[in-house]
């Protein structure tokens, strides 16, 4: 069928009508009455210190680095899985040398300390 | 959902008075009930049912009584905790990015009951039958992701961003192990579709076939879905509640639909994919007897189900203590993810094994076992064996590993002495 993501739509508008609903709800039933004091960032009870938005730890990158390698992988395994009833046995060859070789950079990058928490 | 429309396109041919072409408009009225049914009864009731749950057993577990005051039981307690939410003042903190800040609680909310579009509830009873309805749970679920993310960047606390930064780590490396299980799932199954993967269990429960996979599935979506012992980046106890910090009132409230949302669409999937959806005695006797019987012996079924995970979900958090951040990246990056790699290898071949001769009009050379496949049978017998051959080598691994590991430890020790 060419709508079947047609309900998808469907459901994404009538879910976002929750969170416009309730947020309007809650604005007409709130009461909204604003300090400089009430407004300061939750830490424990002392004046914030510095920026907040700071240089990140490197490790954070790396691991999403090795996170894409995967994702992609995933997306040429999904297909491959579908349709695996109907190949023949060179399909599973195929894919364990693709997987072979992710397994080594895997393990290049565990040995190189990327996977290690500092 | 078909015959639904049906019905009601026939009954609207039989209206004079309705003005629209009735084919179209039933489609229309019974995608918006639908639509409507699950945002606006479903989330909700998962947040107040679910929110309570939580506490009454976690309260059992501990040793305690839970909520007893609002109403019998405290059942009217979540719904108190509702309302007060909706009329708590809203406080936006000076300095955050107000864009995200604000669309971060909605989108948590959005995706989580998004992913109930393509949940096969009851025969025939599915938002709508996607023939890549695994991918777009995947997909969808990593706007919860984006959304956590939005929360803690956009809410200019220290918490929040270190709840955030915790988030990105944890929730990218747990998609890995739960997206390689979901294809092992796929293998199996041979679609990408949720009714066909339901449809494909008849004989067998993939629990029964690929338990390792289940496995690996349940902690990865565990970890997913931020529930402890993996609730890192909420962590009350180090980082007061991590990314939603600085929300309150009802955007508070639209995070925790979302989380709870979420948790009961990891307990559906958990359903849908190992525990056989709505499958059950006698139901495929009902289903060609009478739909109707076999829709609601469907949802009674499925609902057992869902319920039975959701409590062990409970469970565990009120047994396990936290990871700490090391270890719950070790797990997945060094453990799980190498682990589901191979269980997908050894599914493929002990599949390639069972091969029949055809499959969807194709000739293909049949594996040496095809005699074995006894409608099903002997192939989910062979991966059951495929899976505790793939558990007793993962455990032999990690025995060498932790042997050595010692031993360099007792060699330190005693160096130092």
């Amino acid at each position: 069928m060419q709508n079947e993501f047609l309900f998808v739509g469907v459901l994404l508008l009538v879910a976002l009508l929750l969170p416009a609903g309730g947020l309007g709800l809650a604005w007409l039933l709130r009461p909204h009455k604003p300090n400089a004091l009430k407004k300061t960032a939750y830490e424990c009870g002392i004046e914030t210190i510095g920026e907040t938005w700071v240089q990140f730890k490197v490790s954070y990158y790396i691991y999403a680095l090795i996170f894409v390698v995967f994702d992609v992988e995933a997306v040429f395994l999904f297909p491959w899985a579908v349709a695996y009833n109907q190949l023949p046995l060179y399909a599973l060859l195929e894919v364990s040398i693709f997987i072979a070789i992710l397994v080594f950079a895997l393990a290049y990058a565990w040995r190189k300390g990327a996977l290690k928490w500092i | 959902m078909e015959a639904l429309i049906h019905w009601l396109a026939d009954l609207l041919a039989k209206w004079s008075w309705w003005p629209f072409a009735p084919a179209p408009s039933a489609t229309v009225v019974v995608w918006l009930v639908y639509a409507a049914i699950t945002a606006f009864v479903i989330a909700p009731l998962a947040m107040i049912v679910l929110t309570w749950l939580e506490r009454k057993i976690l309260a059992r577990i501990q040793d305690r009584i839970g909520p007893n005051r609002a109403g019998p039981f405290g059942v009217f307690q979540a719904l108190a905790d509702a309302i007060k939410m909706l009329t708590k003042e809203d406080i936006t903190p000076s300095g955050v990015d107000r864009i995200a800040y604000n669309i971060a609680p909605a989108m948590a909310a959005v995706a989580a009951i998004a992913v109930f579009a393509v949940l096969p509830v009851a025969p025939g009873i599915i938002g709508t039958d996607l023939n890549i309805g695994v991918f777009y749970i995947v997909a969808i679920g990593a706007y919860g992701i984006l959304a956590v993310l939005m929360a803690g960047w956009s809410s200019n606390n220290k918490y929040a961003l270190l709840g955030a930064f915790r988030a990105v780590a944890q929730l990218v490396s747990y998609e890995v192990p739960m997206v390689l299980a979901l294809i092992t799932v796929t293998l199996v199954a041979g679609s990408m579709s949720t009714a066909d993967i339901v449809a494909g269990q008849g004989s067998g429960w993939y629990f029964i076939a690929i338990p390792l996979t289940f496995f690996i599935f349940f902690v990865s979506n565990m970890a997913e879905v931020n529930r402890s012992p993996f609730d890192l980046l909420e962590a009350e106890s180090e980082l007061v509640a991590g990314f939603h910090v600085e929300y309150s009132a009802f955007k508070y409230a639209l995070i925790m639909i979302g989380e709870y949302v979420h948790m009961l669409a990891a307990a559906s999937f958990s359903a849908v994919f190992f525990l056989g959806g709505w499958r059950g005695p006698f139901i495929d006797w009902a289903v060609q007897t009478s739909p109707l019987l076999a829709v609601v012996m469907g949802h009674v079924y499925f609902l057992i189900k869902v319920g039975f995970m959701i409590f062990v979900l409970i469970w565990i958090r009120g047994t396990l203590p936290r990871f700490r951040i090391d270890h719950l990246l070790d797990f997945s990056w060094k453990f799980l993810t190498p682990l589901a790699l191979l269980n997908l290898l050894v599914v493929a071949f002990v599949l390639k094994l069972f091969q029949p001769g055809t499959s969807a009009g194709i000739d293909i050379p049949a594996g040496p076992l095809s005699g074995l496949y006894l409608g099903g049978w002997g192939q989910t017998l062979g991966l059951l064996l495929g899976s505790i051959l793939v558990v007793l080598v993962a455990s032999a691994v990690v025995k060498a590993f932790a042997h050595r590991s010692k031993d360099a430890g007792l060699r330190a020790i005693a160096a130092a002495e």
